[in-house]
């Protein structure tokens, strides 16, 4: 193991969607434990590059495996399927159009400051996309079809940022 | 110098040996030096037995110095040469400076940060913070007798990269070997966390003297993981003054006041904030120069009335960093209170109301600081604490970006990524045959560069002509466990690579501070050169020895050529220790950690396989539980 090795490898964790998230925080601790620039303080300076460097791996490794879009598309990357997310943004005209409904209903309820919308919105956009996320990990890790995958994962890449803009019309009521 | 800790992460290689590391809060308004001893973080008294030391420097024309309470007597009497809250002046220019107008001070604009005209010279904050942290300095020798190994400084969390770079030059200016600049409330959380053995998510808010943080920590088995900062690095218990310096002003009408007559108000409105602490009512009394008179009596509700909004102010970054971290006000379970500031009653009631519980003030606000910086030190200097082992994760308070066409902002790493960090990100050339880029670094949340901290400008040259939008630039970020950035570029479609490091320099350059350095190892007389050379040594020494106890421990992890090889690296570097050439010393010392680097990331991988392989893989059952948001 090196610091190309893949990052499910550096916690000696199975390449898999569904993954155990406790036991991911505890084995990422793990390895700072060994690796933080807090151990090689007062070590020589490159005994503290090396260590910025491994620690900075594993805080990528962790932030990416963490994120359940992130480590979808760190798979399908590992299996030699890029999202392409710049030069692909052709997606079917139904999907498309139930986008531009929700973005509606939440710029509706943003203007007319109706807090409690918003938390609806926010919460049955969640639920949908956890059922996504449910057929997501069945499709990488039970029957391998990644081309259908990433389609999927490029759908989500659409929800995910729908839920940010329900999360920024929340704070800017909040404020 | 100590290979790979691997038995035993952060235990010294000779536990007998307890190596003398201090930690320093560098306050706007008060500092403050401990250590740890018999285990236990103490604050170092000066010898009228005060722990605190004004942050207050006066210059006098000889070019000699008065820090602390003495200094601070004088404000009054002479405040164009003595320089208070020179907190609020570090990484910034006049424009970032809240109340200029009122401030005593001739001002002089320069590039990057502001200077300060005194009758010693001009100055720069980092050389009046280098005062500070010599004081300091010194009390921690004598108090301990003998050289530190290092310190740990704190710097406000939501201090920005200019602000954190000034701070680690003024203590490089004052002969400080800075082990870690620490987030103050980061430092606060480990104080009290060990102290009280907490678990669990806890707040820290942070009023100091000029600057305001809040922190949301999690406290795990050892572990401090801060998952969200936010604050105001212009805003403290000085503002507070301020306000009732302004009530009092409206109220009297007095004459325009002389710089004197000015800081004497400014004084005694502090202390009606400080009185007011444990009093319903306190009186200003103050006679000018001119023979007027001022006399008013400020009662709590109109200082609560007058400072409502700076008390609403800290409250707008709580909330943005509860939902940074993804958490309410009812996820928290407990709130410490850090800094002078939150003594006061309609703080802690501001803040009580908001988390529905009473805010933790059992440890001293003023002390905490300054004893969770010694904990740190102690440890990072590898001395092996009796509370054991603990992990810091610490973040960055502000996204780091680059400007992109039309003056906007591309973020490339996001506020509140935990450190150290990195990230690439490429871009390409928009004309035919274009060669060179300018890259401008900025720091903030807004989507205008413009309205972002602009932290440094460099041009990545050289790049072989291509049409546009062919050239792939990539520009890396690379933020350390200091939180201060450096940045890279490289063009990667050609064999041609062009590449250039800079570091932000908003500040002072190397090239200055290696003149105040010498200017005043001349002031000193002091043998610098001798000094250095004995250090080197020393150096080489410990290096050598942590090497062979390496190769004792796990030469298996070599072959013999590169046992030999490091052998002979050693053997060379013994023998240029042994004379008295420091530049052929540090050149050994490069040689051997560059023949030994394979080594260390060997046993570094070594070390993570044997922590992981403790665990009982096949027990769990991955997956099955899989979650999945």
């Amino acid at each position: 193991m090196d610091l190309t090795a893949d990052f499910f490898s550096l916690f000696e964790l199975p390449k898999a969607f569904k993954l155990n998230l406790s036991e991911l925080d505890s084995r990422y601790r793990d390895v700072q434990a060994q690796v933080h620039p807090d151990r090689f303080a007062h070590a020589s300076e490159v005994e503290r590059r090396l260590s910025m460097q491994w620690a900075t791996h594993a805080n990528e490794a962790y932030q990416t495996l963490k994120k359940p879009l992130d480590r979808a598309k760190y798979l399908l990357h590992l299996a030699g399927h890029d999202i392409k997310a710049e030069s692909n943004t052709a997606m079917p005209p139904d999907f498309l159009m139930e986008q531009m409904e929700w973005r509606e209903a939440v710029m509706e309820a943003r203007g007319g400051g109706d807090h409690h919308e918003l938390e609806r919105l926010h919460s049955r956009l969640f639920g949908d996309m956890k059922t996504r996320y449910d057929e997501l990990g069945a499709l990488l890790d039970d029957v391998q079809d990644y081309e259908t995958a990433t389609d999927r994962v490029r759908r989500l890449m659409f929800l995910e940022k729908l839920l940010h803009e329900i999360d920024d019309a929340l704070a800017s009521l909040d404020e | 110098m100590a290979l790979f800790q691997i038995a035993e992460p952060g235990e010294s290689a000779a536990p007998h040996e307890h190596k003398l590391a201090i930690g320093i809060d560098l306050g706007t308004t008060n500092s403050l030096v401990a250590t740890v001893r018999s285990g236990i973080a103490v604050c170092l008294n000066d010898e009228a037995g005060r722990p605190l030391l004004p942050s207050v420097v006066r210059y006098h024309a000889d070019g000699s110095t008065e820090v602390g309470y003495e200094a601070q007597r004088q404000q009054a009497v002479d405040p164009k040469n003595t320089i208070v809250s020179v907190k609020r002046f570090m990484g910034r220019g006049t424009k970032d400076i809240a109340h200029v107008e009122s401030m005593p001070y001739d001002f002089i604009e320069a590039p990057g940060m502001v200077r300060l005209k005194t009758h010693a010279g001009i100055k720069s904050p980092v050389e009046v913070s280098a005062e500070i942290l010599k004081t300091l300095k010194t009390r921690a020798e004598a108090a301990l007798g003998g050289d530190l190994v290092g310190a740990v400084i704190t710097v406000p969390a939501y201090f920005d990269d200019a602000q954190r770079q000034a701070t680690k030059d003024a203590a490089r200016l004052a002969g400080l070997n800075v082990l870690r600049l620490l987030n103050e409330p980061t430092a606060a959380a480990i104080a009290y966390g060990l102290d009280n053995a907490a678990e669990g998510v806890y707040a820290v808010y942070d009023l100091g003297g000029g600057t305001f943080d809040i922190s949301i920590l999690k406290l795990t088995k050892g572990v401090f993981e801060v998952m969200a900062t936010g604050g105001d690095s212009a805003l403290g218990g000085d503002d507070f003054d301020h306000r009732i310096y302004c009530w009092v002003i409206e109220q009297a009408k007095p004459q325009p006041l002389s710089p004197e007559d000015s800081r004497r108000l400014m004084m005694r409105c502090r202390e009606a904030k400080e009185f007011l602490t444990k009093n319903p009512e306190a009186p200003i009394e103050l006679r000018l120069a001119s023979g007027e008179i001022i006399d008013v009596k400020l009662d709590v509700s109109t200082f609560a009335e007058i400072t409502q909004t700076l008390i609403s102010k800290t409250m707008q970054p709580v909330k943005k960093a509860l939902r940074d971290a993804g958490l309410r006000a009812d996820d928290v379970k407990g709130v410490v209170m850090v800094g002078g500031a939150t003594r006061m009653p309609q703080v802690q009631k501001a803040v009580g109301d908001f988390f529905r519980q009473e805010p933790l003030t059992n440890l001293d606000p003023d002390k905490v600081v300054a004893l969770g910086a010694a904990t740190q030190a102690n440890l990072l200097a590898g001395n092996k604490t009796g509370k054991d082992d603990w992990l810091l994760l610490d973040v960055i308070p502000l996204s780091l970006g680059l400007e992109t066409m039309g003056g906007l902002t591309e973020k490339v790493i996001p506020r509140n990524s935990t450190i150290p960090t990195a990230r690439a990100q490429e871009f390409t050339t928009f004309k035919d045959g274009q060669t060179a880029m300018a890259i401008h670094v900025v720091q903030g949340e807004r989507e205008m560069v413009a309205d972002c901290r602009s932290l440094a400008r460099f041009e990545l040259r050289g790049i072989p002509p291509m049409v546009a939008g062919a050239a792939r630039i990539r520009v890396t970020f690379q933020v350390d466990a200091d939180g201060l950035l450096s940045v890279s570029a490289r063009e990667q479609t050609t064999g041609v690579e062009s590449s250039i490091t800079v570091k932000p320099s908003y500040g002072l350059s190397d090239d200055e501070i290696a003149g105040m350095l010498k200017d005043s190892m001349d002031h000193a007389k002091d043998d610098a050169m001798a000094r250095a050379l004995r250090e080197a040594q020393v150096e080489a020494d410990r290096m050598i020895e942590a090497t062979e106890a390496a190769l004792a421990e796990d030469s298996h992890l070599l072959n013999a050529a590169e046992i030999a090889k490091i052998e002979a690296t050693i053997a060379k570097l013994r023998e240029t220790a042994a004379g008295d050439n420091r530049r052929l010393i540090n050149i050994a010392m490069d040689d051997l950690g560059y023949e030994t680097q394979a080594f260390a990331h060997r046993r570094m991988d070594q070390s993570i396989k044997k922590v992981l392989s403790g665990r009982k893989v096949d027990d769990i059952k991955m997956g099955e539980e899989g979650e999945t948001a």
